[in-house]
């Protein structure tokens, strides 16, 4: 019991949320549940991203009065990760915006959101 | 209910590669070689005391020029798409109450100086340009709650879009050319460590990012409201 | 010990409302359900010692993506009469 790290429980977290969200990808019909779907599967990946530079016992990469500027690389967790999440949530953002522009032109170009609709690409 | 046995199978499949993968992770007690790196010739090469800041704007600038230039791909193609939906149906909205237009007037203004303080203050406390722009946009959408027939001038968002763009893109080069490479804070001295006007140029460089973000994310925001096609009140 | 405690009830929290944001037939509950998995998502980032990632997906996630899909939910239930 002592021997379970917090980065496994949010690391199991972040990929059932994966898991969950191809789920809703891939079995929902309405096109807004899709979008909800895929919005899961973004925060999930984010979770398993940020759980992987996680040390035990070590606080966050701000140097101040806790954390000396002399022995910063013993006391921080990784940076780097964090870094690479940040710009990707905000891309997240911006790319389920175009998602759903894409939903209402859909609409209204074909009166209906059920994906069984658009049978334009089928063979 | 085949269809769905069947995409069942092929998750847990996944799953399973997936678990193959990330049991082999060990425990890790120090910091990789190149976080090490950073996390010791940080202070003295770039002088910001929040680390994440640092390596956003300094050891990774090109990921924070794609970032920026695909945000503004999209906020373009949002603004594009959202203008081809039909203007003829016409809606009346019942006016809104005292309670929120009372709240809306004294609590917007606050909200973007907390943005503005956010994206000041990125490189000392944990905040920096995107929260703030994100903060800013959030103030917007109180706004636009409390009054949905303001109009938002998008003349005024696309100067301010364009001009920081432009701005974050010039430092960039101009560092170029006076110090060590693309987006090497050196141009202006580095200063005493902890204090507001520290860290060299990383200051105005996130200022005019969280205004970068900011407009674009209200202009999305003012697309769609402008998209409900609210003509009066009832 | 407590920290993991705290961890364990918050994983859990957030996969039963990530499978009612995929499961439920109504659509509004669904979006809703999707912006409080990203406020708690905020809250394990704090544990795991990220405070600049937590502050974003508290303001992005939580905020602005739920009222960009109402406002798309809007429009289209409006058109449909």
């Amino acid at each position: 019991m002592n021997n379970i790290q917090l980065e496994w429980i949010t690391m199991a977290a972040g990929i059932a949320l994966v898991f969950i969200g191809l789920w809703g990808i891939l079995t929902q019909k309405s096109i807004l549940k899709i979008i909800v779907g895929f919005s899961l599967f973004d925060t999930g990946t984010h979770v398993i991203l940020v759980s992987i530079g996680y040390i035990k016992n070590r606080t966050a990469p701000i140097l101040d009065e806790a954390v000396d500027a002399s022995q910063a690389a013993s006391q921080v967790v990784d940076p780097v990760p964090q870094a690479l999440v940040l710009t990707a949530i905000v891309i997240g953002l911006g790319i389920t915006a175009l998602m759903l522009s894409f939903a209402l032109q859909l609409k209204k170009k074909n009166q209906s959101l059920e994906i069984s609709n658009l049978k334009d690409l089928k063979w | 209910m085949v269809k769905k046995i069947i995409i069942l199978v092929v998750l847990l499949v996944l799953a399973m590669m997936f678990w193959n993968m990330f049991s082999g992770i060990p425990v890790q007690n120090v910091l990789p070689e190149v976080s090490e790196y950073y996390a010791k010739n940080e202070p003295a090469e770039v002088g910001a005391a929040n680390l994440v800041t640092a390596v956003v704007v300094t050891y990774r600038g090109l990921d924070t020029l794609g970032e920026v230039s695909i945000l503004f791909l999209s906020a373009a193609i949002v603004g594009l798409l959202l203008g081809f939906q039909s203007k003829t149906e016409k809606r009346k909205l019942r006016k809104t109450s005292e309670l929120l237009l009372t709240a809306a007037k004294i609590l917007t203004p606050v909200i973007v100086m907390l943005g503005v303080y956010v994206f000041i203050n990125g490189h000392l406390t944990p905040g920096g340009g995107f929260q703030g722009g994100a903060i800013i946009a959030a103030a917007l959408v109180l706004a636009l709650m409390a009054d949905p027939l303001r109009k938002i001038s998008h003349g005024f968002i696309s100067f301010v879009e364009s001009t920081s763009g432009f701005i974050f893109v010039f430092i960039g080069i101009l560092e170029i050319f006076l110090a060590g490479g693309f987006l090497d804070n050196s141009i202006l001295p580095l200063g005493e460590f902890g204090a507001i006007l520290s860290a060299g140029a990383i200051p105005i460089i996130y200022s005019f990012i969280g205004l970068k973000v900011g407009a674009e994310l209200s202009s999305i925001v003012s697309n769609m409201q402008e998209a409900q096609n609210i003509t009066e009140y009832e | 010990m407590l920290t993991l405690i705290f961890a364990l009830v918050l994983s859990l929290i957030v996969i039963v409302l990530g499978i009612v944001a995929v499961q439920h037939p109504k659509v509004s509950v669904a979006i809703i359900a999707a912006g409080v998995v990203s406020l708690f998502a905020s809250v394990m980032y704090l544990l795991l010692a990220a405070p600049d990632v937590a502050m974003t997906e508290a303001a992005i996630g939580s905020g602005l993506s739920t009222i960009i899909f109402f406002y798309v939910l809007n429009k289209i239930r409006r058109q449909d009469g």
